[in-house]
């Protein structure tokens, strides 16, 4: 009884910590929330203020910010340069560990060990010579940028691909090739379907990262172009106005992070798996 | 099968390969080659032996963002492991609220790292305007605004981790340890952390490569203001590259030696992971 009683106790005092670590942990989304709706000039006066009749300043900040970043039209190269993306790794990059891990030679070996090289090289070593050998091939504008994420986002995906298909028994395909099928229609009719999983984390941890990429757009892209994506507007605003117009930043801040959290609390469930999977696996 | 399936390597690996090779293959071999050459634009290199390995030195500068990283590194792995294992034992006591923590606690992870820098930048400006000071006049507030934004991102990512690791600690043995009389305290350090060994090791993992190249928070939050003080080795690179015109080969170099350290991290921690597992 008195052991019930000193875990309720204990449990109690958890939950009130945690309550307050929820607050602080929430307290800079609030405290940029807060300000975007204040008169650019108050900002600065009492941030922690709430906005009152004086300091209340509507939507004009999300206006401002939407008019001179173009804020929309990143969005939308935002969102077509990462779907696209993630659906040309999933597409290639599970055929080709297909491919590797069936086909047993040193080729395929030396290729894997490669991918799985590119994991650890960090961006800093290729991205001065990969930037200068995209604009000479005129991979500058979105669709170049989806051939320079499957390459990037190979190593990682390849590698997991292939994790699992190890551990897919061999006799499923061979029964399908004995009924007919080609490798084509192996990999695509049994196989793919059995990759679910693994898919859904790869393209999890590949969206998360290439919706929130900088470096690669900027010096890819840059910021004197129409193809910005949210990130480089971001830091376009804050380069050219970020000094003379915060009410604009807070706003475009908290622009940028509604998607994320719409996208988050909507498929939470998988985020989560696919993350711990993803950590587990690499 | 093998021989069917080989005839198919254009369809399966070539449009892989050809972007593999765009993005990573060719920009590494060239890197490699550039950091032993003088160039403004690749087309014009000259082939200078190690003088660009030499000139990383003439400055302090790579050296300062080194100790800064490292400094930075060991903190914030210290903190963020800690602190999320608290949590992930808090969270796997079924109380209640369990899954709104959860989601909050993980939710900065998915901000990315531009925005994140702004938000804490301002922020941090905000609290420090009541002591009439601000993030980039002192080194110091640089240094631990970093490792304040950091946890924040990573604590969340770490935890459901460490949860998942304490979730597959079988009951029989926490009932065991219990049975045979041992206090929280021992059941903790006895049981439970040599039974998560494993999600330690990958959160060290993680934490460590992700705090040594992290770039995007550090260019946002300060971009090494004051003056290159706070600068960690990836934005020291980028500085020399864009910053400072007549050093691309040696900004090449700086980025030939990162890579290697970071190679010898990753490769330190596999030899010590395998060891261990060699002796489970």
């Amino acid at each position: 009884m008195k052991q019930k009683y000193k875990k309720a106790v204990t449990d109690g005092l958890i939950f009130a910590i945690l309550c307050v670590l929820v607050a602080a942990f929430l307290a800079p989304v609030a405290f940029v929330i807060l300000n975007s709706f204040k008169g650019r000039l108050y900002i600065s006066d009492a941030p922690f203020a709430l906005p009152n009749g004086e300091t209340f300043a509507g939507l004009a900040n999300y206006q401002n910010g939407i008019e001179k970043t173009d804020f929309f039209r990143a969005f939308g190269y935002s969102l077509f340069i990462t779907v696209f993306s993630v659906l040309a790794i999933l597409f290639f990059t599970s055929m080709t560990a297909y491919f590797l891990t069936r086909v047993k030679s040193k080729f395929t070996a030396g290729l894997y060990y490669m991918f799985v090289f590119s994991m650890i090289v960090p961006f800093q070593m290729v991205m001065f010579t990969m930037s200068k050998l995209a604009n000479s091939l005129r991979l500058n504008n979105p669709v170049g940028m989806v051939i320079l994420y499957l390459g990037f986002g190979a190593g990682l995906s390849v590698f997991m691909f292939c994790g699992f298909i190890k551990s897919i028994p061999l006799e499923i395909e061979e029964a399908a090739m004995i009924d007919g099928c080609n490798p084509l229609q192996t990999f695509f009719g049994v196989v793919m379907p059995i990759l679910k999983p693994t898919a859904i984390t790869v393209a999890i941890l590949n969206a998360m990262w290439i919706w929130n990429d900088y470096l690669l757009p900027y010096l890819v892209i840059g910021l004197g172009t129409k193809y910005k994506t949210i990130p480089v507007a971001v830091q376009y605003l804050v380069g050219s106005y970020g000094a003379k117009d915060m009410g604009a930043m807070m706003a475009l801040l908290v622009l940028s992070i509604i998607p994320i959290i719409v996208f988050y609390l909507a498929s939470q469930k998988y985020i989560i798996e696919g993350v711990v999977a993803g950590a587990v696996k690499g | 099968m093998q021989k069917t399936l080989k005839r198919y390597f254009p369809i399966f690996v070539l449009p892989t390969l050809i972007a593999f090779a765009f993005a990573f293959i060719v920009p590494f071999v060239m890197g490699v080659y550039l950091s032993f050459c003088s160039f403004r634009t690749i087309t014009n290199a000259q082939f200078t032996g190690v003088r660009n390995y030499i000139r990383i030195f003439e400055d302090r500068d790579f050296l300062n963002a080194l100790w800064f990283t490292v400094k930075f590194s060991v903190l914030s792995i210290l903190t963020i492991n800690v602190i999320s294992f608290v949590l992930a034992l808090a969270l796997t006591r079924k109380i209640r609220g369990t899954n709104l923590f959860r989601t909050v606690f993980f939710m900065p992870n998915l901000i990315g790292g531009i925005i994140l820098g702004y938000i804490w930048q301002q922020m941090i400006n905000a609290v420090l305007l009541r002591y009439e000071t601000t993030l980039v006049a002192n080194a110091a507030y640089g240094f631990w605004g970093l490792v304040i934004l950091m946890n924040w991102q990573m604590i969340g990512y770490m935890m459901i981790i460490y949860v998942a690791g304490l979730q597959n600690v079988p009951t029989e043995l926490l009932e065991a340890a219990r049975i045979d009389g041992a206090n929280g305290l021992q059941t903790l350090f006895r049981v439970k952390i040599p039974m998560v060994m494993p999600s330690i090791t990958i959160c060290l993992f993680l934490t460590l490569s992700n705090s040594f190249k992290l770039f995007d928070q550090n260019l946002a939050l300060t971009a090494g203001a004051p003056s290159k003080r706070t600068a960690m080795l990836a934005l020291d690179i980028y500085n020399t590259f864009y910053g400072r015109s007549g050093y691309e080969g040696v900004g090449q170099a700086k980025a030939v030696l990162f890579f290697l350290i970071v190679a010898a991290i990753a490769l330190g921690q596999l030899i010590l992971t395998r060891r261990k597992e060699v002796e489970q």
